[in-house]
């Protein structure tokens, strides 16, 4: 079922709403795709990173004469080295700092302790066999529990930290919400670990840093979604000039979040290139980027709602421990120490809520990435989305019925949040009627009400989420400093085709494509004829880059507005062309006409042809423009998912048999690309609700270091998922889209543990994490506590 | 990848391949799939120094039915015997397991000899060779001898190969009236080793009585565990559900396995209690002619 708006191009232009096959899949397809690792240069030297064995220990010496002695190895770089060039220690992108390499203490298992530079991968591996590193255990901190009732401390470096917190924050109003528990007449509440899941791209992280000793050229090689943001980092963290630094992000395989930090392999690295002189490769393994690159989630989160008597929600709760690991590292705006985690009022209207955070250092790998989320809002949907169901089932009631009751309705929006949110529009009644439909919402009902209770157990899971994306408004948005806005540079040349460079990122979304659908649907230039250029400082307008759905939002928001201010330039062109006057010009796709004679026009590609051949005088030259989008507000995509599952009761396994994702992003420019986008990220939602957390033993051992331990789906454990859609424009994005990337990710884990909860909620079973393994659905059937 | 340095050797014949073996004794490692020995030495877990490629050796690569009994040599892959005519005649049960092991990717490379001498106790088909009374036949410089399974899975990653032997052939007896089998495993994903599996047997004589029975375990122990006793309670009898039951929950207290991020071991216990009985039930049901 769709509601698409029609395409007003032709699908040979290929503008907004036709879904044209992606323009970068010919390379991709036929392994022609240029990564990080593809990258080879004159005289390279290949660099492997000694990785602490160990959790939580004192460095008290590291000894690499045998490492430095092997032959091939030319260099081997410790922490003790970079303090000399004040490289030791780096900023976070949450305000805090971070070790490069460790000097005085490793904090968690896979931390950098030293590297070794050598002509060849090969034995850059061997030789970390040949350092040496003298450890004093300690106290390993796995939880933020315990975190906050030790004495040890894991910041012991921080002049006047005096225990493990690494942030408090709050969001609403606690007196309003006190008030509102006061008088509710019931209080449903939820006490739920969302684990530690780790983004896992199918190409790890790694760079090849080329530090010209001559000119001082510095060009990385880098996997980064955003390489503009990266670029000033080094210039402030190296004090390199920024003009001489030029960050490459060819082509990435994927990133959902973990290449949006700097790591310190890519620190070293550049070090290491800077005083060898000569290039150096750094490659992450599998292990190493599950180990210590930036994790999502790990929120222990405590939600209550105060209901009416008309089982109306009237105040929230939420309170917030997080494990932030050894250093504070959430990529996330500098004003919101907790992400976005106060959208957790969700799809509901009611006016007070009060949410509280408190971060914990443990133990553990640093990150709080958002994993394909727009930073904690994964967290925030799951909470209120399972606690919306708890409540209808605590009051007897049909979860859909109660989340109809409770809806912000459609002509509410604009809709101010009790936690300063205003969503930009909605129509969540609308979503969920469409998905009942599709899956047969009372037929399900039906046969679960007369199932064997004996046999497989039934169970209907509903997730009715609200998304804010698109960051953000410089007033509130920034990420150390730089304003969250993006930018779009068009040129067109005289035949008419089209360059296109941006301040975002694409690691596999198809920016290639749907870049080139927004100019095609703006000026009707078909969109086979826009090169899309992105990821190289030296060649694209400044931008944030890729994360959190922003691209469509702003980067798309930039090249609709850049597009926008070449067709007023166009217009002059064709007035004089066409020897009328620009009020007496009419545009429709691809060409201006004179108002009344419709057979008097120039085409867009006549215009471009005029702009460097015969251009009026006292007009500059030229068909060229950029521009800077700073958003008015975010954007607030929503959905109702449905899933259905059965439940095995011997072994405790359970399987979807039927699901429905609704989607409402607003206008979809390639509805392909966006079901693609949908599928995954129901995937992505499906795998850490069934199966994926990375967990760590009480010595701080990471387990699931790898992709036989760390679990990601294959199509076979996959459910078959029919998607369903509605179209609530943004209204105050050029062409009304609100961004994608990330709903499914971020809707659908509650709705398959609602599924399971629901199946299991007459046997008493009101709550089982994430992820519900079968041998945690058969502990909570036989009443056995079956953690982990 | 980048495991440690090692010698590669590629020998042309059986002989060439065994006065390699024999040459190197226990500094070398026979390479056939590599489906566990290179992600062991990619990982630096295994660190032979050298590999004697064996895959040169095509002669090797059969799945038979010969006299008696169904032969796999050494290099056939576990997709050779994936819907192969031999096998579902012959071994049910192995029909039944080898889709289940690992992953499509895998299987196309990885060898069902290979597996069986690596003895991980988180192997399928050790647990389908113990059900079903298979052998091993090793093969050196100095000749071939044959070694019933339960011999020759010695422990954790443990076989009773003597230094210079290799794996050459597998034989798998044929039953001797109308069998059935079964190998039902819990696995997180595809690809994933076991949380817990079993293997089951049943050959029914023409009095529809049992004349001989397997069953056995994966991942419950530090070998694939085969539950003798539970295969006596069955032989000779008249297959019932009560008697499944009774076989299954000794097989359940046979096993001992272990806590882990799989699950605890009451609940393995039980997902070996569930199966044993399901995978009896679906061996009778296959014996009698029914659905397998």
């Amino acid at each position: 079922m769709t509601t698409t708006h029609d395409p007003i191009t032709t699908f040979e232009v290929g503008g907004v709403g036709h879904s044209v096959l992606r323009k970068e899949d010919d390379r991709f397809v036929q392994g022609a795709g240029n990564y990080v690792d593809d990258i080879v240069l004159k005289g390279m030297l290949h660099m492997a990173i000694l990785r602490s064995p160990v959790a939580h220990a004192r460095i008290l010496g590291i000894d690499a004469s045998e490492a430095e002695a092997m032959e091939g190895v030319v260099a081997v770089v410790t922490g003790a080295m970079l303090e000399g060039y004040n490289l030791a220690w780096m900023p976070t992108l949450s305000g805090d700092t971070q070790a490069v390499l460790a000097t005085d203490k490793v904090r968690y298992q896979g931390q950098e302790v030293a590297a070794v530079i050598a002509t060849d991968p090969y034995i850059a591996k061997d030789a970390l066999a040949g350092i040496f590193v003298d450890y004093e255990e300690l106290e390993a901190i796995t939880t933020p529990q315990q975190s906050l009732a030790t004495e040890t401390l894991i910041r012991d470096e921080k002049e006047g930290q005096t225990d493990n917190v690494a942030y408090t924050w709050e969001a609403g109003d606690a007196a309003i919400t006190d008030a509102a528990f006061a008088a509710a007449h019931r209080v449903v509440s939820l006490e739920s670990h969302y684990p530690r899941s780790h983004p896992s791209p199918l190409e790890t992280c790694g760079c090849v840093s080329d530090v010209n000793p001559i000119t001082g050229q510095v060009t990385i090689y880098l996997t980064s979604q955003a390489p503009h943001a990266h670029r000033t980092l080094f210039a402030l963290v190296a004090g390199l000039p920024e003009e001489k630094i030029r960050i490459i992000s060819p082509d990435i395989g994927g990133g959902f979040g973990n290449k949006v930090p700097i790591y310190p392999g890519y620190v070293v690295a550049t070090a290491a290139s800077l005083v060898l002189g000569k290039p150096v490769k750094w490659v992450e393994s599998r292990s190493e980027n599950i180990i210590s690159t930036g994790f999502g989630r790990d929120y222990h989160m405590t939600g209550s709602l105060a209901l009416d008597e008309d089982n109306r929600i009237t105040g929230m709760r939420a309170a917030i421990l997080s494990d932030q690991g050894a250093f504070f590292a959430d990529a996330q705006p500098s004003k919101f120490k907790a992400g976005l985690f106060h959208i957790c009022t969700g799809s509901y209207d009611f006016g007070a809520a009060h949410v509280t955070a408190k971060g914990a250092f443990t133990n553990k790998a640093p990150g709080g990435v958002a994993y394909r989320c727009s930073f904690r809002v994964t967290e925030a949907s799951y909470l209120i989305e399972r606690l919306a169901d708890k409540a209808a089932h605590e009051i007897g009631m049909d979860p859909t019925e109660f989340r109809e009751l409770n809806f912000i309705k459609k002509e509410q929006f604009p809709y101010h949040s009790p936690t300063g949110f205003v969503y930009d529009s909605g129509d969540y009644h609308g979503a969920m009627t469409l998905a009942k439909e599709m899956i047969d919402y009372d037929g399900w009902r039906e046969k679960q009400r007369n199932q064997d209770p004996d046999g497989k157990l039934i169970g209907i899971g509903i997730a009715s989420f609200t998304e804010v994306v698109g960051a953000g408004p410089s007033k509130d948005y920034d990420i150390v400093g730089l304003k969250m806005f993006d930018s779009a540079e068009l040129r067109i040349h005289p035949t008419g085709k089209a360059i296109l460079k941006l301040g975002v990122k694409s690691q596999g979304q198809g920016h290639e494509t749907t870049f080139a659908q927004i100019v095609a649907e703006e000026l009707g230039i078909p969109a086979n004829d826009i090169k899309v250029i992105e990821g190289d400082t030296d060649n694209t307008p400044y931008g944030l880059g890729t994360y959190a759905s922003r691209s469509t939002p702003v980067g798309g928001a930039a090249t609709s507005m850049v597009a926008r201010k070449l067709r007023e330039k166009a217009r002059k062109l064709a007035a004089h062309l066409l020897e009328a006057s620009e009020d007496d010009l009419e545009w429709e796709v691809g060409k201006f006409s004179v108002k009344g004679s419709p057979e008097s026009f120039v085409t867009i590609q006549d215009i471009a042809f005029a702009a460097y051949t015969n251009h009026p005088e006292g007009m500059e030259a030229g068909l060229e423009g950029v521009h800077y989008y700073d958003p008015p507000n975010m954007t607030y995509p929503f959905g109702t998912y449905i899933v259905v599952v059965e439940i095995d009761q011997d072994d405790g396994t359970w399987e979807v048999v039927d699901m429905v994702a609704v989607d409402d992003c607003g206008v979809r420019i390639n509805p392909m690309i966006v079901e693609g986008q949908i599928t995954g990220g129901l995937t992505e939602g499906f795998a850490k609700a069934n199966m994926q957390w990375i967990s760590f033993d009480d010595n701080g051992n990471c387990i699931g270091s790898n992709f036989m331990d760390y679990l990601v789906p294959t199509a076979w454990e996959t459910p078959k998922f029919k998607l369903g859609e509605t179209v609530t424009p943004s209204p105050h994005h050029p062409i009304g889209a609100k961004g994608v990337g990330e709903s499914a990710t971020v809707g659908s884990p509650a709705a398959y543990v609602n599924a399971v909860v629901d199946a299991l909620w007459s046997r008493g079973v009101t709550n089982i994490d994430m992820p519900v393994l079968p041998h945690r659905v058969w502990g909570a059937l036989n009443g056995v506590d079956a953690k982990p | 990848m980048y495991p440690p340095a090692f010698e590669y050797w590629s020998p042309k014949s059986l002989d060439e391949a065994l006065s390699k073996l024999q040459e190197l004794g226990h500094d070398g490692r026979v390479l056939a799939g590599g489906q566990s020995l290179i992600p062991m030495m990619k990982l630096r877990l295994a660190a032979p120094a050298n590999l004697v490629d064996i895959n040169n050796l095509t002669d090797l690569a059969y799945v038979r039915a010969d006299n008696g009994h169904l032969a796999i040599g050494a290099l056939a892959r576990h997709a050779d015997v994936v819907d192969n005519d031999h096998v579902k005649t012959i071994s049910p049960t192995m029909a039944s397991a080898a889709p289940w092991v690992a992953d499509p990717l895998v299987r196309n490379r990885g060898t069902v000899a290979g597996s069986i001498a690596h003895c991980d106790p988180e192997g399928d088909w050790n647990s389908v060779m113990l059900a079903v009374g298979a052998s091993v036949v090793a093969t050196s410089t100095s000749g071939q001898r044959v070694i019933p399974i339960g011999d020759f899975v010695v422990d954790f990653f443990t076989n009773s190969l003597a230094e210079g032997e290799m794996v050459t052939e597998i034989q798998i007896p044929r039953p001797t009236g109308s069998a059935g089998g079964a190998y039902l495993k819990l696995e997180r994903k595809i690809g994933d080793y076991a949380t817990a599996a079993v293997a089951t047997f049943l050959d029914l004589a023409t009095d529809g009585t049992v004349s001989n029975a397997g069953i056995a375990l994966t991942a419950v122990a530090s070998k694939n565990l085969k539950v003798t006793e539970a295969e006596q309670m069955l032989i000779g009898q008249t297959p019932s559900p009560e008697l499944f039951a009774e076989a299954a929950a000794v097989a359940a207290a046979a096993c001992d396995p272990e806590s882990d991020v799989r699950g605890p071991a009451e609940y393995k216990r039980a997902v070996i209690n569930a199966y044993t009985k399901r995978g009896l039930a679906k061996a009778l049901a296959q014996a009698q002619g029914g659905a397998s």
